[in-house]
């Protein structure tokens, strides 16, 4: 097992409010002067360990890591690595903090990088582990939310689509709840509602209006905050379920008439038809501005846990 | 009447609900030790009405509290020389580790042998407790 001290980001209550803060501010910085930190990672090699496929999440830290001066080693694919002779997480990590100065996991299994981070000699950041936790993904939300609305707390914020497997909306609903949110708003299908166990969660731990509703019209005028999301096709164990709801929550503008003026639509990507492409006009929309700044609060993250830059100078 | 001699040494598990003995037998699981057991069940009892009882002939090394993920009532006698030693009512465990398995098909702790499974005591009231993952978060429920 590792020592204690190590820090890791496997969820997001493993950093406090204080730091995650530190850590939006200092995303921001790096996002406006990016040339302050260009070889603060110099020497540093970042490993990521993709047992599942992406796009944006793979690339941004890659990004991220090459922007700080630092250098990348893994793999992208399971199928070439021992994964697939069957070897344990425990004895991959252990091999990899030889060869890494911090490792990035994506995996389809839930809990996955939390036992990587039990075995690790160096820091494990969560790239996502099935439809639990997407910390990195709050992180770029919280970055976007604070540039787009100057502020992270008090904010009515409706999360729409697959609430019931979206890692993106678990690890996002309980950070704004930690941020003191004015209200949840819950737009879904039946099929696709925020387990209940996370519902009573947020209820017992945080004194937070939630209201449910079934299509986004009936709330939209109360919005700060629209986090779409995609109905992910391989979290469902059959096909027919799948296609019987991938259509069922679809933006358009008309659907928009009246919402705030200053109310933003965010959404993680990639998105599939969920949000039309005429909403992309839209002033509201900030889901690609919210891509780019992945890669400045992935910066700044990983500049924490490798203890390397301003962060740890204070 | 049927009639089951007592135990010199070992564990007399009494007050189970009638019908769970068997489950008690396979929680500590009892198929794999070697030592005698002796299965009771729809015992009469004045208490209950009727009742399962297990004997354990030497040995007392268990686990007890994990049983109150099937009855909280089960009484423990620890026998010793033919006398009862010790005698106490199961707890519940703040802390389950690997003696239960997750019940989300997701969860790592289903695919990977090194992982041990472990939970916590996430809520508890007359007639259910909760049980949190500790690495994918479900919550388990174990009826009263």
């Amino acid at each position: 097992m590792n020592h204690p001290s190590l820090r890791h980001l496997i969820e997001p209550e493993d950093f406090t409010i204080d730091e995650i803060e530190k850590l939006v501010t200092l995303g921001e910085d790096m996002y406006k002067n990016p040339s302050k930190y260009s070889e603060i990672c110099k020497g540093k090699i970042l490993a990521s360990l993709f047992y599942e496929p992406s796009t944006r999440t793979k690339f941004s830290f890659d990004s991220a890591m090459l922007r700080l001066g630092g250098n990348l080693v893994g793999f992208a694919d399971a199928n070439t690595s021992s994964a697939k002779k069957g070897e344990s997480i425990a004895d991959t990590i252990r091999v990899m903090g030889y060869y890494a100065d911090i490792i990035v996991m994506r995996h389809p299994k839930e809990g996955a990088p939390k036992l990587a981070s039990m075995y690790s000699e160096v820091p494990v950041i969560n790239a996502g582990d099935g439809g639990h936790q997407h910390p990195t993904q709050t992180l770029t939300d919280l970055l976007t939310i604070q540039v787009y609305k100057g502020k992270l707390e008090g904010h009515t914020v409706a999360f729409c689509g697959d609430l019931k497997y979206g890692r993106t909306v678990h690890s996002l609903i309980r950070t704004m709840a930690r941020f003191k949110a004015k209200k949840f708003i819950l737009i879904s299908p039946e099929e696709l509602e925020l387990p209940s166990s996370l519902k009573r969660q947020l209820q017992d731990q945080y004194d937070i209006e939630i209201q449910e509703a079934r299509y986004i019209e009936e709330v939209v005028e109360q919005i700060d905050i629209l986090y779409m999301t995609r109905i992910q096709k391989e979290r469902f164990f059959n096909e027919e379920d799948y296609l019987k709801l991938k259509n069922s929550y679809i933006l358009t503008n008309s659907k928009l008439e009246n919402a705030k003026e200053d109310m933003i639509i965010m959404h993680p990507l990639p998105r599939v038809n969920e949000i039309s492409y005429e909403v992309d006009s839209n002033q509201r929309a900030v889901y690609f501005e919210q891509s780019k700044l992945g890669v400045y609060v992935r910066m700044a993250l990983i500049s924490k846990l490798l203890e390397v830059g301003p962060y740890v100078r204070g | 009447m049927l009639e089951v001699k007592g135990i010199l040494n070992g564990v007399v598990l009494d007050h189970i609900k009638a019908g769970k003995a068997l489950e008690v037998y396979h929680m500590l699981q009892l198929d794999k030790i070697d030592a005698s057991v002796v299965l009771l069940m729809n015992v009469d009892s004045k208490e209950l009405g009727k009742k399962d009882i297990i004997k354990i002939e030497n040995r007392v090394d268990f686990n007890f509290n994990i049983l109150s993920l099937i009855d909280t009532q089960i009484t423990v006698n620890i026998i010793k020389d033919d006398k009862r030693v010790q005698k106490f009512k199961v707890e519940v465990p703040e802390e389950i580790i690997g003696q239960i398995t997750c019940k989300n098909p997701r969860c790592i702790t289903n695919f990977d042998d090194y992982v041990n499974p472990t939970f916590h005591k996430y809520a508890e009231n007359d007639k259910v407790l909760e049980y949190v993952c500790e690495f994918c978060e479900e919550i388990t429920k174990f009826k009263k």
